[in-house]
């Protein structure tokens, strides 16, 4: 699989540590051409520390970066690369076309202002000080500095972080026009959904591992855990006995039943309780795969979730 | 492993060049539509130089000078200091501290267009600030000096102003975004002091005479003193040149470790 796609970027048994703590432990991964690879996780897993190596501002303790085969701190490999950080504060005197301006004399072939301004959503806003920008703006400007170099590698460090609904959709659109121009995107976040909506492949990590790897579908067949919602008289221990159940919560007035197999347990409630009743069967989401593979990893059973 | 890479634009020296410009510009920019920082940087020292230099200095004489002179040189020296030492060490830090130098770097910034933008900066708002002086004691004090007199006394107060941004830089890349401006004003307003900047060394206490020395405020001002005065540039002007030189390289030494230091630290 590895070698069908090429590679832009890699870790390679990477280690970083701060002081006491590792944000990293042997951590490996690869960046594959055109494709928007999320890397998810609670906070703390060492997903900025990934970014910030990949983009040559910390080095690693051990192991190896490159980016186009390179080293990520060289200037010929940053002239490729565009970023989008979690940035506290702006200088907010300049206006937004003065900070774009600036960026793209960084590069060698920056994109046009126009063609940077309607890729952001800026449009209108190119005289606006960076200060009077609402939080949507602001962080479509930051957008905007990752992009106006016409980089063929984005890091986008959590681009949606506290935004509204309407402006994380509008930067998603932004994203998947970065791809379809044929630019490689590695994204971070913690909303699953992000992942769902965005990602052609996601590696999670957790304490500074890689606990799972795969497309947004297969870590969810990977717990291919479907849910059974419904009202019974049938004892919980009883349930619980029934082949391939794998979990059974009381919830309210009804159980909630977890399976990989809902037919035949769906039978097997039925003929002990014909009278069962407000049924409900939902494929399990992203966010649940997630957390269990998250609470998988916690609980150390040593589930090797990744391939 | 790796993919066929298309080689990239060349980077031209016109690029370059106006990567330097745009850069400047920014800061510039930036600095301009500040007033809060500009307004008090710019008129303290003024303010100090009207009521001590020109009310109450009135026609006395400071050794060869009269105090409205003696006291251009000091305040100048302690209105560059003011301005470099702000401008580089709160400008940094915050820029620093809140995640936007870490932006730049990864873009294919030159750390060094940064320094020099905010030196010419820095030198540019000093200019200002000695020009401003230089009007009021022309017409408030009084001053009369031969015409390059005045262009040495720029030149030596601007540019003398260069181991401060470095001192600034020092603490811009060692001191948080919020501690920044708190530790800017407990070295500034001591060092100003205890150099002589606002009442003149010969009235100060003993102690501080002998201290005086190993400050670098201390050596700016004798040089400004010593074009005021006239003496010519002789031995005394050298040996206060090659300590300013000694600091700021000392100082640039330090901040390349806090820029090195940088890295361990994980901001945001």
């Amino acid at each position: 699989m590895e070698n069908i796609q090429s590679v832009v970027a890699t870790l390679s048994s990477v280690t970083k540590k701060y002081g006491e703590v590792t944000a990293l432990r042997d951590v490996s991964l690869n960046v594959r051409q055109g494709e928007l690879l999320a890397v998810l996780g609670p906070n703390g897993a060492g997903k900025t520390t990934a970014i910030r190596l990949l983009l040559g501002l910390s080095a690693p303790a051990s192991g190896k970066v490159a980016v186009f085969g390179q080293d990520p701190r060289n200037v010929s490999t940053r002239r490729r690369v565009g970023a989008m950080l979690q940035v506290s504060k702006v200088p907010e005197t300049l206006k937004v076309r003065e900070h774009i301006d600036l960026f793209c004399s960084y590069y060698p072939k920056p994109l046009s202002q126009k063609a940077i301004l309607s890729a952001a959503g800026l449009e209108g806003l190119e005289n606006r000080l960076f200060g009077k920008l609402s939080g949507g703006e602001k962080q479509r400007v930051l957008f905007a500095l990752a992009i106006c170099g016409d980089p063929e590698l984005v890091f986008l460090d959590e681009p949606t972080v506290g935004l509204d609904v309407n402006t994380r959709y509008l930067i998603w659109n932004q994203i998947r026009r970065l791809i379809q121009d044929g630019r490689t995107v590695v994204l971070t976040t913690h909303y699953l959904e992000e992942v769902d909506a965005l990602a052609d492949r996601v590696i999670v990590l957790n304490h500074g591992t890689v606990v799972a790897e795969g497309s947004p579908s297969e870590i969810k067949a990977r717990t291919a855990q479907r849910k059974i919602r419904c009202s019974t008289r049938i004892p919980l221990e009883q349930v619980w006995a029934i082949p391939a159940v794998s979990d059974v919560l009381a919830r309210d007035t009804r159980i909630e039943i977890l399976t990989s197999q809902v037919e035949p347990v769906l039978r097997e409630l039925f003929s002990r309780d014909p009278n069962l009743s407000s049924l409900d069967i939902s494929t399990s989401s992203l966010e649940e795969a997630f957390l269990r593979i998250i609470s998988s990893n916690e609980s150390q059973t040593n589930h090797e979730v990744t391939a | 492993m790796t993919s066929y890479v298309a080689p990239l634009p060349e980077f031209s020296w016109k690029k370059v060049l106006r990567l330097y410009i745009a850069e400047t510009r920014c800061e510039f920019l930036k600095v301009l539509r500040m007033p809060a920082y500009v307004i008090p940087t710019l008129s303290f020292p003024l303010l100090f130089y009207v009521m001590f230099g020109i009310v109450f200095g009135g026609k006395q004489t400071l050794g060869s000078v009269t105090a409205a002179a003696y006291f251009l040189a000091s305040y100048g020296t302690f209105g560059v200091i003011g301005a470099s030492m702000f401008g580089f060490g709160v400008g940094v830090a915050a820029e620093r501290g809140y995640g936007w130098l870490q932006l730049k770097r990864a873009a294919p910034m030159p750390p060094l267009a940064y320094f020099s933008a905010k030196t010419i900066m820095s030198l540019l708002f000093s200019a200002v600030l000695v020009l401003a002086l230089f009007a009021l004691a022309f017409t408030a004090g009084g001053v009369r000096l031969p015409f390059t007199t005045w262009v040495d006394l720029g030149a030596v107060l601007v540019l003398g102003a260069i181991p401060f941004c470095a001192l600034g830089l020092v603490i811009g890349y060692f001191a948080g975004p919020s501690s920044a401006p708190a530790i800017v004003n407990l070295l500034y307003l001591p060092l100003a002091f205890c150099s002589g900047l606002w009442i003149p060394l010969p009235i100060l206490p003993r102690l501080l005479q002998q201290v005086a020395p190993y400050l670098p405020p201390y050596h700016l001002a004798q040089l400004a003193l010593g074009v005021i005065s006239g003496e010519p540039f002789g031995r005394a002007a050298i040996q206060h040149l090659g300590i300013m030189a000694a600091f700021t390289v000392f100082f640039l030494l330090l901040a390349r470790l806090g820029y090195n230091r940088d890295d361990v630290k994980l901001y945001g």
